[in-house]
């Protein structure tokens, strides 16, 4: 199999007419990394995807794979190979033929196009399904159709856009597994468009998450996570409390938040907001719903806040508890299931405690929508 | 039992207004007007020309003399076969076959564009760029391509304008009007049967094939093409026995020196008076035709029910 190549857009943007679909994107992927794009629908990831492609050129900046500019450069040129979101098999192909459809067009004889269709058919775990149709597989039988046809081109490159949406969820997280599996196996770039931020965290080792065509953040999953470079990210990946305000102190990473409703408040700053607070600007705090937890010292504190518990979910390996703060804030807490049984009473007063760690604080900007 | 089960479930379904309504429609569709002709035409064909006073009487029996007349020509002819009918059979049929791959080579491309374009507005523009001509009398489009293809029609004017010619070239003579005005008159009924199978098509997969390294040619052999069959043999098979059954394009357009088989049908019919021979000769034209459809669409691995598709 052949070696990943770098991929890299630099000043990247695509406008359609008035609307600009890509913004000033600058990302560089490196090569055998498996990499996501995550965002909501209609923020860019797809059209970026279809750049990279070929299917579509930028308007401005360059698509570099391995080092060379691919302007002009068609989609059946390049060392790529794209799954589409409805997975686009062939239907009237028979599974080996839609899987060996580039060797066919490279002038590959059928001997030799057969034997290399049973040898990608034993690696997903599909032998003897090479005279079937696809009509006559499963959904999760055609995915790994689909990526045997991608993989059978041997691209540098390997492009997916939301591969695994029509699946239904455990087949969705078992794929995932499977998915990074053959990339570490084959070693070559993956290019992954996602909303789901499930599949880009677990899989990716760098994620870019995008809003209305602006590259938000490029970090691996744990910074995008704990450490989001914007109020979109942090509202967008997971879930997270927002609690506006003024910044009343700073002290080393630390910072003192006079919240609107809740008083003060203690949280870090996050790395790509240093030196871009002063006390007094507005700003915003993010506290996890999993930070919570209920304090046994109802002392006030900086990292304290007294909330009513408005109703409780059991979700099996989380109870989510609904509460409302001061002046109705709404405020979600996330508790483990140890094993014990619990039930807050509506109307219950409990005091929160979070670690101060792991609020961030970040400058206002636009949340994602619900 | 089964087939009082079936009906009672089909008024059911439909109730029974409206499922008295389809059946008495149906029935009077393919009854009234189509099998009871074709077999009155098809007991036509096998009795003796006759004069109407002896219809009916012992002499009205049943002969096959119309069949081998067609096949042997006249008794005591001088050739033993009937050289003059059956080549006029033969070319309407290599004709009509001409005029369908005449027809699929234009239509093709337009119904692919027609299909894969998503611009509404200049798609609708084209369908109705399409359609309007057929407002116009079959008649008068026909003598329209005899004024425009005439020896001093706008073709041979311009032509001769230009110096690309010295002399008018006979487009008459040499069959150029009769399959243009045959080629046109059917052109719809071969684009919407394939741009309606196109239109189906999943873009993702011609951008699928290209991604793959695939040519232009390629793409079309191995994905539109297996999709669009069904819309291909449906529209070849309606040009083919459209353009074998023509009459007034042959008519008007043809030369001097070409009969197209439905005339010399026609001339048995009118001209001649003698129906059970024109009736014969319309069975044969007509079995014929099926038999070449049917064996086509095997060979092209085409089901009838996919036609209707």
């Amino acid at each position: 199999m052949s070696k990943g190549v770098d991929v890299n857009l630099e000043n990247v943007w695509i406008k359609f007419g008035d609307f600009v679909a890509v913004r000033d994107a600058n990302v560089d992927i490196k090569g055998g990394e498996f990499f996501s794009f995550l965002g909501p629908s209609g923020c860019g990831k797809t059209t970026i995807l279809r750049a990279v492609s070929g299917f579509l050129e930028p308007s401005d900046g360059t698509v570099r794979i391995g080092g060379k500019d691919m302007a002009g450069i068609g989609p059946n040129k390049r060392p790529t190979a794209l799954i589409f979101q409805n997975l686009a098999l062939f239907p009237l192909m028979k599974v080996w033929e839609n899987i060996t459809f580039s060797l066919e067009v490279k002038g590959v004889s059928k001997a030799d196009r057969r034997k290399r269709a049973d040898e990608l058919l034993d690696m997903i775990a599909l032998p003897d399904q090479g005279d079937k149709l696809p009509s006559e597989l499963s959904g999760g039988q055609k995915q790994r159709v689909a990526i045997a046809r991608a993989l059978c081109a041997e691209p540098d490159v390997l492009l997916l856009d939301e591969p695994l949406s029509a699946l239904d969820l455990k087949l969705r997280q078992h794929m995932r597994t499977e998915l990074r599996e053959i990339q570490q196996r084959v070693g070559i770039t993956f290019i992954y468009i996602t909303h789901d931020q499930g599949e880009a965290l677990t899989m990716s080792d760098n994620v870019a998450v995008m809003r209305a065509g602006v590259v938000d953040q490029i970090a691996n999953g744990h910074s995008i996570y704990n450490d989001p470079a914007t109020p979109f990210v942090a509202s967008f990946v997971g879930e997270n409390n927002v609690f506006r305000g003024k910044i009343k102190s700073i002290e080393g990473e630390m910072a003192l938040i006079n919240t609107n409703r809740s008083g003060e408040l203690l949280a870090r700053i996050a790395t790509a907001a240093r030196g871009k607070l002063k006390v007094g600007d507005p700003a915003m705090m993010f506290i996890r719903p999993e930070a919570c937890n209920i304090a046994a010292d109802t002392a006030p504190a900086p990292n304290r806040l007294t909330a009513m518990v408005k109703h409780e979910e059991f979700e099996g390996q989380i109870y989510n508890v609904f509460l409302e703060g001061a002046e109705g804030k709404e405020i979600k807490m996330s508790l483990v299931n140890i094993g014990q049984h619990r039930q807050s009473a509506e109307g219950d007063n409990l005091t929160l405690e979070y670690v101060p760690d792991q609020a961030v604080v970040l400058p206002v900007g636009e949340l994602a929508s619900e | 039992m089964t087939v009082t089960r079936i009906m009672s479930n089909y008024f059911n379904r439909n109730g029974f207004g409206l499922g008295i309504f389809l059946l008495v429609a149906v029935v009077f569709w393919v009854v009234i007007l189509i099998v009871l002709p074709q077999i009155s035409m098809l007991d036509f064909s096998f009795r003796h020309h006759l004069p109407p006073p002896e219809m009916g009487g012992p002499k009205d029996t049943y002969t096959l003399e119309h069949y081998k007349y067609l096949v042997l020509g006249a008794p005591g002819a001088d050739t033993s076969y009937n050289v003059v009918d059956l080549t006029v059979f033969a070319r309407t049929l290599l004709a009509a076959f001409f005029v369908t791959i005449l027809d699929l080579i234009l239509c093709y491309p337009l119904a692919y564009y027609l299909g894969q374009s998503r611009g509404g507005g200049m798609t609708r523009i084209l369908v109705l760029l399409l359609i309007i001509p057929y407002w116009i009398n079959e008649i008068l489009r026909a003598f329209a391509f005899r004024i425009i293809f005439g020896d001093s029609g706008v073709i041979n004017e311009v032509m001769l304008a230009m110096g690309l010619i010295s002399d008018p070239i006979d487009f008459i003579r040499a069959n150029v009007a009769l399959y243009a005005g045959l080629g046109y008159a059917y052109i719809l009924l071969m684009i919407f049967p394939i741009y309606n199978v196109i239109e189906s098509l999943d873009r993702n997969q011609i951008e699928a094939a290209r991604d793959m390294g695939a040519p232009w040619w390629r793409i079309h052999w191995r994905v539109v093409i297996p999709y669009a069959k069904p819309g291909i043999s449906s529209g070849c098979t309606m040009v083919f026995m459209l353009s074998a059954g023509a009459l007034a394009a042959p008519q008007i357009l043809g030369g001097p020196s070409s009969l197209w088989f439905t005339q010399i049908i026609y001339q048995w019919f009118n001209t001649g008076g003698n129906w059970p021979r024109g009736a014969a000769f319309a069975i044969v034209l007509l079995v014929t035709c099926i038999v070449i459809v049917l064996s086509l669409m095997r060979l092209f691995k085409v089901r009838i029910g996919d036609i209707g598709k």
